[in-house]
């Protein structure tokens, strides 16, 4: 949680966005993020970011749920209350299959959904510095942090000439909040 | 230049001169508008409906499921059917959400919104019937495995009512995270653009503070492909385990290894002839023809007749392993079937399931709204007359001809049925007000591949040579 200051560039074609990322990237300023009212293939390599491992905590999730099932199913038909069903064998790992397939599914979904939620900083209650209004409707906005060393008109210059269409310089809260949308943002006052 | 293109076979899957910006207009103005007199209309029916069902409910908890016509014989009646109808219905949405994202198709977006929204309504509606059905219904936690003072007694893991708790109960909940993920991104978008204050604070809620940062997308992308892979086997396993019900039994007409597949086509047959009722009004209230297009349309009849097909030969091969199995049990109960006191029910299947989706295989068919309207509701009926054929058609002549029985639902069955349609309404209406009835991120996804007037900039290129265009491009990029 830190209050920074923003050069922030909007763009409204993803093919004049993709050229002017990897300017920002060469030119040496920090960028600290791109905002894109939908998924844009291939940003997450043009900005050099790594492949999610959500996939992995998925899947690490799923065999949870399998060995809760099948584990918890044979403990009580096998040794806390074994019952005979017509002389069936007590541990009937067929008719087992529905119930861990379900509880495989169940817990790598909820896993990853909480997990989606918690490396994004997303929850009921979360309010984060939204650059542009209309980054989530057309724009898609650049947003390179300043340090005391840059000069901001160097850099609105520079974001101009890669085809931006509006550019602004802002002071904001660079992670999250608990906030409410409605409500002005106090980290803004400072600008 | 945008050189990543669809082929000029395809048709556009949006039609008319759009920009993102348009696309945004288009979904989200509905919601900011008042409703019109339709919705009120329709809003106020559907809530007389849902209390009429509250009220017959009232009546079979307060008197016992005594006021409901069943009896010995017929222990399952209207309650099941609905049941199984309702829970097919739902596997429509996740079939379009799930299966459909993993073949790649992309006329999924512009109705896989309010499909998923179908499938939770839907199996809402369902879930009602077996918890109602247990009589002593403030025991209905019993179904639960957890640690209790009666020994602790544990419910029977290998009973196939059992594992219908955990597919309906997983099914409901992976649906809903699915559905709800996808809504995230367009609620933020209803957020940044709200002009009053009520509406910024409740969807900056519902939105939980997304922004749309690439990182964000990135694992948006790679959450939604995993919970597609699994709600496609979770999909299958649902209306599985659901025949598993009826085919684990010893019961003739129930006891066949074809149930599993059967019950999922015909799961998947008549949620899509749901969608086709639920989108067709949606549309043309709305004005979103240009979003659900008759390509859209098209394509789901054509899931229709291919589905409808596959029922129809699961029938004949139920009725050809009756007589081929020898079992004269087996061969009496399809005879009972087809000629019994309940014809009429199995007719009715045959000629709506079987015979009219046929039609379809007529392309000006396909693409007729009015046509499909009403298939979609035939089918409908259809697929409630194919689980009532095989519930009570099933049970109503048994062994003994003493204890043979006939069944008429009573009113309580009959408004706890409607009560449903009720629930499902008000939520459909509910969801349409104030809910993205389209996936506004998904649709700007595809705008450039698939929208009309990107695609129509691209004919410049489709009439080039191979060596002029290479050429240009050469020439372009020095």
């Amino acid at each position: 949680m830190a209050i920074k200051k923003f050069a922030v560039a909007c763009y409204d074609d993803e093919d004049v966005l993709f050229p002017a990322v990897k300017k920002v990237r060469n030119s040496g300023y920090k960028l600290h993020d791109v905002y894109t009212p939908f998924p844009v293939h291939g940003l997450d390599q043009a900005m050099g970011l790594k492949e999610t491992d959500l996939h992995v905590a998925g899947f690490i999730y799923g065999l949870t749920g399998t060995s809760t099932a099948l584990g918890f199913m044979s403990w009580i038909f096998t040794k806390d209350w074994p019952v005979n069903f017509g002389g069936k064998p007590h541990l009937s790992l067929p008719a087992f299959i529905p119930i861990t397939f379900e509880l495989t599914i169940l817990f790598a979904a909820v896993g990853m959904v909480m997990t989606f939620c918690y490396v994004n900083q997303i929850m009921p209650g979360v309010k984060k510095h939204i650059f542009h209004p209309r980054q989530t409707d057309d724009y898609f906005v650049v947003a390179i942090e300043l340090n005391d060393n840059t000069s901001e008109t160097e850099v609105i210059d520079f974001l101009k000439s890669t085809g931006a269409l509006e550019t602004s310089v802002q002071v904001a809260e660079d992670s999250w909040w608990y906030g409410r949308f409605d409500k002005d943002e106090p980290y803004q006052q400072l600008a | 230049m945008h050189l990543k293109y669809e082929s000029f076979v395809r048709e556009p899957l949006v039609d008319g001169d759009k920009t993102y910006r348009q696309v945004t207009e288009d979904i989200v103005s509905p919601i900011e508008k008042k409703p019109g007199r339709m919705w009120y209309i329709g809003f106020f029916f559907s809530i007389c409906l849902l209390c009429f069902g509250v009220f017959s409910v009232f009546w079979e908890v307060y008197f016992g499921i005594g006021v409901w016509g069943i009896n010995r014989t017929i222990g399952w009646g209207w309650d099941i059917t609905n049941f199984v109808w309702w829970v097919g219905i739902g596997h429509a949405g996740t079939l379009i959400s799930a299966i459909l994202l993993l073949f790649r198709q992309g006329w999924r977006t512009g109705v896989n919104r309010a499909a998923e929204a179908m499938t939770i309504f839907a199996v809402m509606c369902a879930g009602q019937f077996p918890i109602f059905h247990m009589g002593r219904v403030w025991d209905g936690f019993f179904v639960l495995p957890y640690p209790n003072t009666r020994g602790p007694l544990w419910p029977n893991f290998n009973s196939a009512l059992l594992w219908d708790v955990f597919a309906i109960s997983t099914y409901f909940t992976v649906s809903l995270l699915f559905w709800y993920s996808g809504l995230i991104p367009d609620f933020a978008t209803i957020r940044d653009r709200a002009k009053t204050k009520l509406r910024k604070r409740l969807y900056g809620l519902a939105s939980f503070g997304w922004t749309g940062t690439a990182k964000n997308w990135q694992r948006h992308e790679a959450l939604s492909l995993v919970l597609a892979g699994v709600s496609t086997p979770l999909v299958l396993s649902v209306h599985t385990i659901v025949s598993f019900d009826f085919a684990t039994s010893v019961i003739p007409g129930w006891h066949t290894t074809i149930f599993p597949p059967y019950f999922v086509a015909g799961a998947i047959f008549s949620g899509f002839a749901m969608v086709q009722t639920l989108l067709i009004l949606v549309r043309k209230i709305l004005h979103l023809e240009e979003y659900v297009t008759l390509g859209h349309i098209e394509a789901m009849n054509k899931v229709i007749v291919l589905t409808g097909s596959i029922v129809g030969v699961a029938y004949l091969t139920e009725l050809f392993m009756a007589w081929y199995s020898g079992v004269q049990y087996e061969q009496a109960a399809f005879q009972w079937r087809i000629m019994g006191p309940y014809w009429w029910s199995y007719w009715a299947m045959m000629t709506c399931n079987v015979v009219s989706p046929q039609f379809f295989w007529i392309k000006k068919l396909r693409r007729n709204v009015p046509f499909t309207f009403i298939m979609s509701i035939v089918v409908n009926i259809g697929m409630w007359f194919e689980r009532f054929v095989i519930i009570v058609t099933s049970l109503y002549r048994d062994y003994i001809p003493g204890s043979w029985a006939y069944y008429s639902p009573t009113w309580p069955e009959v408004g706890f049925y409607l009560g449903t349609f009720g629930l499902f309404f008000t939520c459909f209406f509910l969801f349409a007000k104030y809910f993205p009835v389209i996936a506004i991120a998904e649709i700007k996804f595809v705008l450039k591949t698939s929208g009309e007037n990107y695609k129509k900039k691209m004919e410049v290129i489709e009439t080039k040579s191979t060596e002029e265009f290479v050429h240009e491009q050469m020439h372009a990029h020095h």
